[in-house]
């Protein structure tokens, strides 16, 4: 039987442990009494802690101890939850983090600092006096000595964490009494043949010494005595009250310092798929790329099947049609299934958002509200992972850019608190992610002008506001007079609207000024197998993204003949242009008599494409361009037909974009 | 047959480290993820011993052997505690729920097996 690697096992599950703990936090953060958030971080912190112990991860098993210390104290009503303390875990959480990635590191000084910053915390929630008492206890010495069957070691009883566990009870000197052992011939090494002595400082019970060998007292011989009570003093009320006045001042200071940063109040609605999200861990864990493998397999047997139903279409045997229809039907299914498979929901990817927003709203100074909206939206996992940055990146530039400081917005007439929201939602074969603010929208002179400066537009060209807007995705563009931090830097939206190209997505951007902007990615959901229109022009067959066509015409000679020279069709009372992609591939072939027309449209901005043939509807499982084509735009990819031949697949965006612009000069030419 | 345990621990790499030492023993495992997934495997089958974490969501472990000694088909079954908690009060509390045994994270495998099969008598 083989099984996972157990560490890679653990550092999985301490992602996800450290998500928990983070959303808890995040939770906490916004209703300081909630109870069930309190218990859920103390739990993920304590597994953390076992496991990571369990595994030899020592440093972060430590680290997590004086956390899971404090949380506890929180659980047991000790220390109520305060935002310092919870902003202390938080920082704390992500060093937890690379104590699990990097164990070997050296990682001693940022603990220390961390964990003097969670004192502070702890010892500043503290209600003064009250829980004092506990501290400064009275404490006993007491003599103990035991031993053992002299078959407790055969018998699985280990006496070392016996031992350890006295130690954890107070000072603790221990001697092992070896009297007992025989001579070497005389010696079995299997027996157990030590007893112990030990002096106990505790401020303990007996009884708590007594459980300590609560598992092996039936056959054991234990005596207890108690030699003094040591410090009986320290009931008094004045030694009590020494330690702490002299604590006071100490732990009072960190918590006045943090007070003015700690009032951004994060306020993110607890995500309604918690339960959920929960539950999911209890599924059978699949290695990605494992997964991917599967995918392959599954591309290469619709492939296999689109050549068997190509094949059964030509002959007249029956039965072998009737197998291809059936094969045909599975494929299908198989393929869904796999689709499915492939599916994670978005929570995941939104849950990160909770803390950015909530360190940017700290780094900014600025009060941010986060809302997020449909999390249950399931998107290919492949597709959620290459989302990650470009949306770190637009929420950044949301918070940084869009949104007013308090101060700015209270003169505008609005909440003091900015307001980010986060949605998605699924239409047809996409998923549309949106990120909205009600910031002060985007300045369009300012984009105008940094465009005009950097020569990205003629000074007198008319442009719609969203060719302006698009501008913002031009690489070196940016109009921020500050270079912050977290953007202004000019990267980063062009590499936005790359990886959303990579996607075969398309950004849409609507601003109002003074009320805010919303940026719109339509991504299709997923990468592998998409539904195609296989058409032929020329010789060649290409294949058009189902997703991105809104209809066929016929495109008849005499409309053909009339629409030379310019380049348009009247689509019900609107003019589409068209591009010829006989024309545009050279093909040099006679063009059939009826040309068709394929209407492809990115949302907004549609274009006709006139090919020559239609063939139908076509599974495509999507093979990458080799590195030589990597420039060629015309063409996202390429699939493989049911004869063997190779076909293109067209890339919608380009081709919209290419039938604007030629609309745009022919416009400009009058 | 090879005697058949239940071990319940929220925590995968625990389950797995568990479950990776006992079948290496021999045993058969059937795994729960918390105390009531533990529940609803006892009420689908039967085992000869239970190892539980404690300290877990939904159902903790000593609420789950408070259940499972009211089930009059596992009322006998031995229980072993494999937990962080080294708390007294929570061993006493174990101990009166029923607990056979006890074992403090982070373990050692083998001692695991050793207390297995003292606990099944082999």
């Amino acid at each position: 039987m083989s099984f996972p690697d157990p560490i890679a096992v653990f550092r999985t599950e301490a992602a996800e442990l450290l998500e928990q703990i983070e959303a808890g936090l995040l939770d906490l953060n916004v209703n300081l009494g909630d109870k069930d958030q309190i218990d859920a971080v103390f739990r993920g912190l304590h597994t953390l802690k076992g496991s990571g112990a369990m595994f030899g991860f020592e440093a972060l098993a430590a680290f997590t101890h004086h956390c899971e210390t404090a949380f506890d104290r929180v659980r047991k009503g000790e220390v109520p939850a305060t935002q310092a303390l919870v902003t202390a875990v938080l920082e704390a959480k992500d060093h937890m983090r690379a104590l699990v990635e990097t164990p070997a590191g050296d990682h001693e000084a940022t603990s220390e600092a961390l964990l003097a910053n969670l004192r502070a915390a702890v010892d500043g929630a503290k209600s003064p006096g009250v829980h004092q008492a506990a501290d400064v206890p009275a404490q006993t010495l007491f003599k103990i000595r035991f031993s053992l069957p002299q078959n407790a070691m055969a018998n699985g009883t280990n006496p070392l964490p016996l031992l350890d566990e006295l130690r954890e009870l107070g000072e603790c000197t221990i001697v092992a009494d070896r009297s007992a052992i025989p001579s070497l011939d005389l010696l079995s090494p299997t027996d157990l043949h030590i007893s112990w002595n030990v002096e106990l400082l505790t401020s303990q019970p007996r009884s708590a010494i007594e459980d300590v060998f609560i598992f092996v007292m039936d056959d054991m011989q234990l005596e207890i005595t108690a030699v003094q009570a040591a410090t009986a003093a320290a009931k008094s009320p004045e030694r009590q009250e020494t330690p702490i006045q002299a604590a006071e001042p100490v732990a009072a200071e960190p918590v006045a310092v943090s007070a003015p940063r700690v009032p951004a109040p994060v306020t993110a609605a607890p995500a309604p798929t918690d339960a959920k999200a929960s539950k999911a861990s209890e599924n059978v864990r699949v290695p990605a790329e494992k997964l991917d493998e599967l995918m392959d397999r599954v591309g290469e047997l619709v492939i296999a099947q689109s050549r068997l139903s190509q094949l059964a279409g030509g002959s007249g045997d029956l039965q072998l049609r009737a197998v291809s229809e059936d094969v045909e039907r599975l494929s299908g299914e198989l393929r869904d299934t796999m689709m499915v498979l492939r599916m994670v929901p978005v929570t995941q990817l939104f849950g990160r958002f909770r803390r950015l927003v909530h360190d940017l709203s700290h780094e900014t100074g600025k009060v941010i509200e986060l809302v997020t909206e449909g999390e249950s939206t399931e998107v290919d996992k492949s597709v959620i992972e290459r989302l990650a940055d470009p949306l770190v990146h637009l929420v950044r530039n949301s918070c940084d850019h869009g949104l007013e400081t308090p101060d700015e917005r209270r003169a505008a007439g609005k909440p003091p608190a900015g307001r980010i929201m986060l949605s998605a939602r699924q239409q047809a074969g996409e998923v549309i992610i949106t990120i909205k603010d009600d910031g002060r929208g985007i300045n369009r002179e300012r984009v105008r002008a940094k465009a005009e400066a950097s020569g990205l537009v003629q000074p007198n060209a008319t442009l719609s506001d969203q060719e302006l807007y698009q501008l913002i995705f031009q690489p070196g563009f940016s109009t921020a007079q500050q270079v912050t931090n977290l953007s202004g830097r000019g990267v980063g939206m062009d590499v936005v609207k790359r990886t959303i190209d990579a996607l075969r997505g398309t950004i849409n951007v609507i601003s109002h000024p003074g009320e805010g902007s919303e940026i719109s990615l339509a991504i299709p959901l997923t990468l592998a197998i998409i539904d195609g229109l296989l058409v032929r022009v020329g010789a060649g067959r290409y294949v058009i993204p189902l997703s991105a066509v809104e209809e066929c015409l016929e495109l008849s000679i005499e409309e053909d003949m009339r629409s030379r020279g310019r380049s348009f069709i009247s689509l019900r009372d609107s003019l589409v242009p068209f591009l010829r992609l006989r024309d545009l591939f050279r093909t040099g072939t006679k063009p059939d008599p009826f040309q068709k027309v394929v209407v492809i449209s990115t949302g907004s901005e549609r274009v006709g494409l006139v090919v020559d043939q239609i063939i139908g509807d076509h599974q495509t499982v999507i093979k990458a361009m080799s590195k030589l084509h990597h420039d060629v735009a015309t063409f996202s990819g390429a699939t493989i037909l049911g004869d063997g031949d190779v076909a293109l697949i067209l890339d919608v965006g380009h081709l919209v974009a290419e039938g604007q612009q030629q609309e745009a000069h022919l416009r400009a030419a009058g | 047959m090879s005697a058949s345990i239940l071990t319940v621990d929220d925590s995968a790499s625990i389950r797995l480290t568990t479950r990776v030492a006992l079948s290496n023993a021999g045993y058969q495992i059937t795994e729960a993820v918390d105390g009531m997934d533990g529940i609803a495997k006892l009420n689908a089958g039967q085992f000869d011993l239970i190892v539980t974490d404690l300290n877990m969501p939904n159902m903790d472990g000593l609420t789950m052997i408070r259940e499972l000694r009211k089930m009059p088909a596992h009322m006998g079954v031995p229980v072993i505690f494999l937990t962080t908690e080294s708390d007294n009060e929570m061993k006493q509390q174990a101990k009166a729920a029923g607990a056979t045994g006890w074992l403090t994270k982070p373990f050692d495998p083998e001692s695991l097996v050793k207390i297995v099969r003292k606990v099944l008598g082999k």
